[in-house]
This record gives structure tokens, sequence and C-alpha cells, in this order.
């Protein structure tokens, strides 16, 4: 015990944060997703992913786990969620690229600990859907018991969050806000004017470029003037001209989505996902030709007037022309379908005729493409990082539970200990609440309720 | 009953038709038990006052002839109690807010009044608004003397407290003042004792309406006012060849900070204003801090100090008996009135304040319940003195009895934290101030009423 602490404060001292013992995922059927399905075992080095096989080497002092009968998958990716926030929305201005969602993640937030106990094991979590230019978005890995910080995937690359359509331009209607307060109508009132505010922030976005590099240009040749004056709102618009932000942008209609894909293609950028997308597979040959891809739903519709057109085969429909296509979970912080999007993904088999590995990609390696992280996760493939789940039955049927979630090789969810600790956790809430009542009628003394005699002096006496 | 003894009555009655106060009298409190709180504890000490400062203190100390002597047997003599986050002083708390011109640096209250009657209210545009924002108001223009509060604070044993402004994002700037003398400038010891900010919203229609945006909209303020800098000090050299700058007196507010209050209470506020925080290059203190037991570490490697709101989490008074609460509820309600002593044992420095309690004596009591919980007495003393003018910048001039300081002093008969404890008597510039008497007690007071309040 004491050598097993010193060893780990050794490792700790040294700054290796993956020094962790080799551990042996043995005899189960391995969905690889990008390489085939089959019975095997996964080697997990220093947090990544190494040898993957019918047949491994087992790493000397590595822990062997017996998992026979059961099934890994690399860990789940949701591309779209709203979790581990303290706030959601900017939705006071049309345009809010100021705001970062780094800011508001609460790693505390039980959503985390649920999404992990569903097999996610990165979450896109996203500004709302409440303007047309939202907040810049954050990837998290659910390190369950990390602080903010621990919990952000430095990897991914930046983001943004656009939307489009109904909610956008639900604030331009006046008077009573849906979200409370009496306020002037906000502008956009129409999907019109939701592409208007789109044109015009890229328009102001475009002199911001010029005046920086006619800054930089004249500062070159000796010049002695004033720098423009930095903008947080302009400043990830021109990283989006730039391919140094991703575009993630809310979205129903076909027609909406034929607008933005037509104002990028105007202004020179590129849409990384249509998130929704409904009526994607209306106009799947357009998406497929800016490139953009899809995160939609499996069957969730019919929830507000953009969304009756849905059909549950949006997601093979779209897979089959060949745009890059995931499913998310759009979770708000209750941990929903982010904690069984295995089932959301085995449903696109059932409607539209997916393989079982093109229904997997849905949720791993398709996000992963997507957020531009496809190098580090969502395939099990030597090298990557060792993001698994362990199912004790076929991760695309319903009855199957996840049993054990690795995140960078360590484990973070164990169904047996989580079982195994509720005792303990409910004796201690018990014994707080027991504590506090205690404490409560220690502190009450006979008379201490204050009745009508000491009461009625007080009213009466002139102030 | 006059409140000041007698001798010292007819000098202050003298002072008080003229413009300039008199010096204050020479006064020595003789063989009491003095806690220097910069030194050893004094158990037969004498403190020797004389115009307003502390003339000597030790255990020696020559009372010269002519000098007004309080015999300090049973009288525990303290530096002057001082309250770090306050609004006393200030009449009527929150100062009203300058009506929204439309000039830069508006206003838009937070409390507005809103309603199906009330006209619509106007758009905050973006940053540029300046929403929430009252950078040039000044604790040090707004307080009184005369302010109802402060007869209550002294009789709790309170000289001295750091007073803000407390409305906005950006609500202005504290003073740290004396709780009692002739004029408004008479009280202020520090003018600029920080600027306060809130993480107020204005709610979800008006920006900012979120704590992001809350946080993005501050980080655009700071980037303005250095930008605001730096164009100014090019007009200054060149006016014929540059675009003159627009007066912003939102930014000339920023850019006379030195020192920044943000909130924070749970575990996550708190890792997330420190992150934040640092971001202003400006050296700031966590106020709030209930959580701060679970955090001393990072509060100590981040070296920001806590103003530590004492007022502990208790469940509420009718609050639904089927309730349960969540763990972590529980948890900060159980572990709250423990932060002082973690704090102490980590070496974070930490004031209190009187935020959200009722009476300054509440103060006081609450500490008693973190001295129950593991607090060493004489820490609670630090956190009410030496420390608070620690952070504030103000340790050469208040918070122990030393030599040369600002003769502000809380006189007790017995332990400040025994419950038989009485305050005797505070000086306040070497002024000195009895307690009020106790207001009538009514035949059967409800628990928990503030009994000690004053009413004038």
């Amino acid at each position: 015990m004491r050598a097993a602490r010193t060893l780990l404060t050794i490792a700790v001292a040294c700054g290796m944060a993956y020094a962790q013992q080799a551990i042996v995922l043995q005899n189960a059927t391995i969905h690889t997703v990008t390489k085939g399905t089959f019975q095997g075992s996964v080697v997990i080095q220093n947090g990544l992913i190494g040898e993957v096989g019918e047949k491994v080497l087992t790493p000397p002092g590595a822990k062997v786990i017996d998992v026979s009968g059961k099934h890994v998958i690399p860990g789940i990716i949701d591309c779209h969620t709203h979790i581990a926030l303290d706030s959601i929305n900017e939705g006071s201005v049309s345009v809010s690229s100021m705001v970062v969602m780094r800011d508001v993640v609460n790693p505390e937030s039980m959503a985390i600990y649920r999404d992990l106990a569903g097999g996610t094991t990165t979450v896109n979590t996203m500004h709302g859907s409440a303007n047309a230019i939202g907040g810049l978005n954050v990837v998290l890995k659910m390190r369950w018991g990390k602080d903010a910080d621990g919990l952000v995937m430095k990897e991914a690359k930046p983001s943004i969050k656009f939307a489009l359509g109904e909610n956008p331009k639900r604030q331009g209607q006046g008077g009573q806000s849906l979200f409370g307060g009496n306020v002037a109508p906000r502008y956009p009132g129409t999907r019109m004017g939701v592409e208007d505010v789109i044109r015009e922030a890229f328009t102001q976005a475009k002199q911001y470029q010029a005046d920086w590099k006619d800054y930089e240009a004249r500062r070159a040749r000796g010049e002695s003037v004033l720098p423009p004056r930095r903008d947080l709102k302009l400043e990830p618009l021109v990283e989006i001209l730039e391919g140094k932000r991703l575009v993630h942008a809310h979205c129903y209609r076909a027609d909406e989505i034929l607008m933005l894909l037509r104002v990028a293609d105007e202004f020179g950028f590129k849409i990384a996902t249509l998130q929704h997308a409904l009526e994607g597979y209306k106009v799947a040959d357009e998406i497929k030709a800016h490139g953009a891809g899809v995160s939609t739903f499996s069957d969730w519709w019919g929830y507000k007037i953009e969304a009756y057109d849905a059909i549950p085969y949006n997601a093979a429909v779209l897979t089959k022309k060949g745009v890059l296509t995931s499913l998310n979970s759009d979770d708000v912080g209750g941990g929903d379908l982010s904690t069984r999007l295995n089932t959301e993904a085995g449903k696109t088999m059932k409607y539209g005729g997916l393989t079982e590995d093109e229904a997997l990609a849905l949720i791993t390696i398709n996000p992963a493409k997507q957020l531009e992280i496809d190098r580090y996760v969502g395939s099990i493939e030597a090298g990557k990082q060792a993001d698994l789940v362990v199912y004790d039955k076929d991760p695309l049927s319903m009855y199957s539970k996840v049993e054990r979630v690795f995140i960078d090789g360590i484990q973070y969810f164990d169904r047996e200990s989580d079982l195994a600790a509720r005792a303990k956790k409910d004796a201690e809430k018990k014994g707080l609440m027991e504590k506090e009542k205690a404490a409560e009628k220690a502190n009450e003394k006979p008379g201490d309720k204050p009745d009508e005699k000491s009461a009625a002096p007080k009213s009466g006496r002139p102030s | 009953m006059n409140k000041r003894l007698f001798p010292l009555t007819l000098p202050f009655i003298a002072a008080a038709g003229l413009v300039m106060a008199a010096p204050p009298p020479y006064v020595a409190i003789r063989g009491a038990r003095v806690f220097t709180v910069s030194g050893p504890v004094l158990e037969k000490g004498t403190v020797l006052i004389k115009n307003g400062l502390i003339e000597a203190v030790g255990d020696n100390v020559t009372v010269p002839a002519g000098v007004t002597v309080i015999e300090g047997t049973g009288l525990n003599v303290y530096p002057g109690l001082i309250d770090a986050l306050s609004t006393w002083g200030i009449p009527d708390a929150a100062p009203a807010a300058p009506a929204a011109s439309g000039a830069r640096g508006g206003g838009m209250p937070a409390a507005a009044p809103s309603g199906p009657s009330q006209p619509p209210q106007p758009r905050v545009r973006g940053p540029e608004d300046r929403p929430n924002t009252f950078t040039w108001v000044k604790a040090a223009d707004l307080v009184k003397p005369t302010d109802k509060k402060l007869e209550a604070a002294r009789s709790a044993g309170f000289t001295t407290a750091v007073t803000f402004p407390k409305q906005g994002i950006l609500a202005g700037h504290g003073a740290v003042i004396n709780l009692g003398g002739e004029t408004s400038g008479d009280i202020v010891l520090d003018p600029s004792a920080g600027l306060y900010t809130t993480f107020a919203t204005g709610g979800f229609a008006n920006y900012p309406g979120s704590l992001m945006g809350v946080m993005a909209y501050m980080r655009q303020v700071w980037i303005d006012a250095a930008y605001y800098k730096t164009a100014k000090e090019a007009y200054a050299r060149n006016p014929a060849g540059t675009p003159r700058p627009a007066y912003d007196r939102a930014l000339e507010g920023v850019l006379e900070t030195h020192r920044l209050l943000m909130p924070a209470t749970s575990k996550v506020q708190i890792e997330r204003t420190l992150r934040f925080g640092a971001e202003f290059k400006t050296p700031f203190a966590i106020y709030g801090g209930q959580a701060a037991y679970e955090t001393a570490a990072d509060l100590k490697k981040a070296g920001v100090p806590v103003i530590l709101n004492v007022k502990w989490p208790v469940k509420e008074k009718d609050s639904d008996p089927e309730e349960i609460p969540s763990m972590r509820t529980l948890q900060l309600r159980d572990k709250a009135p423990t932060t002082p002593a973690t704090l102490v044992a980590a070496g974070v420095p930490f004031a209190v304040s009187s935020d959200g309690l009722e009476a300054p004596k509440d103060i006081i009591k609450a500490l008693k319940k973190s001295i129950d919980a593991g607090l060493k007495p004489a820490d609670a003393i630090r956190a009410l003195t030496l420390s608070a003018a620690e952070i504030y910048g103000m340790a050469g001039r208040i918070g122990s009895i030393e030599k040369g300081k600002i003769a502000n002093l809380t006189v007790v008969k017995g332990d400040l934290f025994d419950d038989k404890a009485k305050i005797s008597m505070v000086f306040i510039d070497g002024k000195r101030y009895l307690p009020a008497p106790e207001a009538p007690t009514p035949p059967r007071p409800a628990s928990g009423a503030p009994a000690g309040e004053v009413r004038q």
C-alpha cells in the first residue's frame, strides 16, 4: 500500500500524468468501428490504446481484466449537448460570439457522471440556439472528479454555435419574451432577418480583419499608428474566415440549410456541421457539395412546426449520400439521450438498414471527424486515446448495459463499484440530515416561537 | 442618557460647531488585557492615546499627568474591529443609479421595473452601452457619518468598515471608513479600497443576460479601458494628428482600479473566479468564499485572499420538511463554519464581512460557531482586525495596537467571544463612543431576532 502510494507520488511528481499500470481487456468482442469487429483483446498503455487484435502480448506487470462474452466499443462522442454548464444562452443579442462556454463549465454537474455511465466519454457542449451567432463551444471529456480545466479536451479544435429558424427569430416577436421579462423586441423576427444578421456580422468581421492587416502592414513600414481596438465579438468570426474555428449550425428546414450554405460559400468559409437538420435528407446533395456534416436525431420530431417534416431515415439517407453524419443528444442537464446514444444508433439499422459498423460510426468516429478530434478518439486503433466502453451485451441492443468506462486509460466508471458504493453514500447523506435535525432541536428552546402577544404590539405601534 | 462619558463630552461639544475638529483628548487605558494582534497579549497592559493615534502601548507605559485614565481591570482591549465588506455608512445602502441617458457609461439598473403595464425596457446593444456599469461611483462620495447603521455597528464593537456600492456588474469603488467622525471627509481612511464586481445579469433578455455574458463583458471592458488609455496618451502627445478619443466615465473608473473584489461561494465558483480573476492582472480578493474549506490549497497557490461571508448557510426555517436537499447542499451547511480554521491552516489570508447578516453583532456570533469548529480565538480576532487591514493595504495605519497607528480600539468587558461579554466602549480616531443602550426587549423575543440592534 505504502509502496503503491510512493510510486504514485513519484509519478505525479515527475509530471507523468499518464504513467499508469498497463491494462489488458481480454477476450471480448472488439468493435473497432474502423477496422472491423472480432473476438480479441485491447491493451491500454500510458493512457493510449496499445495493441489491438485476436491475440495480444500482455505487457509485463499489466493488469488483465477478463471480459469474456462482453463487448468493447470506443467511447461514445456526443456532438451536440448542453450539459455541465452553469448557463447556456446569451440570447440578449443577435450575435454573442464573445461568450465562452469554457467559462461556465460546472464539473460537479451530475449529467457528467450519467453520461459516463451511459458510455459517453466525449461531448461537444455548446451555446444554446437563442441567437443567430451564439457563443464559443467547448469539448469535454467526462473525467468525473476533475475540475473544469481537467475536463476540457485541449486537443479539440475551437468552434462556435450558429442557429437558424424559429429559435433565433423568436425574440423578434416583441412584447413578452418566452423567457420572461418585458423588453423591446430583438432583431431579427424572421428567417430573412436571421440571414441578414449573419451577413452583417461577417461583413463587419471582414472589415475588422482588413483593419488589422492594414495596421500590421503600416507598422511593418515603420509607421507609428494605433492598432484597431480588439473586439471579442469579431475575433472569433475572423477565425472562422481563416478556417481556424469550426461552425456548428442549429437548423431544421431545407430552405434555411441552403441559405446558410450559400452565405458561407459567398463569404468563403465552411460549415462544419448542420445540427439537427431534420430536413437534411431533402438537400443531401447540396450538403455533400459544400462538405458539411450533419448531426441529427434518430427519430425525435414534431415538437415544433419546423420539426414536422422529419423522417427516421434521415441519418441513413444522409450516410448513403456520402454526408458525414452523427447522432447527438441535445441534452440540457438531466442527461437523457446522451446516456443511451447506443440505442439511438441502433435505430438506424431498422430505419434505413445501416450496417452495425455504420450505426456505431454515427456515435463514435463520425462525430470525432466532425469535431476534428478523430486523430485522438472515435475508434479502437493503436495510438489513440484509450477511451473505451465495456458492455455486457451487444452495444446496439436495448438490453445491453455499460459495465466499465475508460477515459485516457483510466477507469472512471465501473457498474459494480457504483452499485456497491450506494449504501455508503445513502448513509452519509442520512447522517448529515440527522446531524442537522439534532442541531435544530438543540437550538429550540421552549417559548421560542413567537405568539400573538409578541406580534401584536409591533403592528400596533406607530412607526 | 448621554452616550459619551462626561469628561469627554465637553471638548466634543465644543468642537461640534467648528469646521475643524479639536484634537481628540489624551487618554490612557491602564492595566487591561491588551490584544495587540501584531505582538503578544499583554496581561496588564497600558495603551496611551494622543491626538487620535496610539502614542504608546506596553507593560510599563508611564502615564503622564493630566491624562484621562480608564482603569482596565476586567477589560479586554482589541484593535478596532473591521467589517471587511459592508454597506455601513452609505445611507439607504444601494446608491441611486444615475439615469441611463444614452451617454456612454449609461446604466440599466438591474432592478428596473418590468411588467405588462410598464413600457418595454430599451435593449442593450452590447458592451458599448456599458450595461450595469457604475465604475465612477465611489463609496467615499456617498458615506455619511450620520448613517443610522453606524451606531449599531459601534455598539457591536466595530470601528471600521470597508464599504461598497453594490449595484450592477461593476458596482463602484469601495472606501475604508471609520464608523464615527464629524464630516464625510473625516471618516474616509482610503477612498480607493477596490472595485466591487458581481456576476449580476440583466435577465435573459438584456445583455449581458448570462454568467458567461457577464464574464465576456468584463473582458471587453478591460480591453476597452487599456485601449482608451493608449488612445488618450497618443492624443496627448500629438493632438493635431490623432483622432480625439471620446471621454468615457466607465473606462475612467476601470483605469483607477488597483484591486478587484470578485464573488465566489461554492467550490466550482471559487475555481472559476480564481481562473477568471487572474486575467485582469490586478490584485483581487474573493468575497463570499463559504466553501473555501475545499479550495484552500488553490487559494494559497493563487495568493488570493478571501472576504468571508460568515452568514453560514442553514436549512431555511420554513422549508418543505419533505424536501431532501442535495448532498452538496448538506455538505456545505455542515462544513462552511470550518472554513476559517481551514484557511488559517493553509495560510490563506481572510477577513470577515457583514454581508447578508441582519445585525453587526451577528458577525461575532457566527465566528463563535467557527471557534466551536476549531478556529483559534486569536485567529478569529486577527481576521476581524489585522488581516482585514492587510488585505486592503491598510496595515500601516490600522488593524493592530502599535505605536503610531490610528487609535481605533474595541474595549470589551470580558472576552469578545464569551456569551456574557459586553462591549464597553470603542475608540475611533482616539474618540470614545459608548454602546447604545440595549433596545427594550419585547416580552418574548422571537428566536434569531436581532435583539441588540439599536434604532435611533
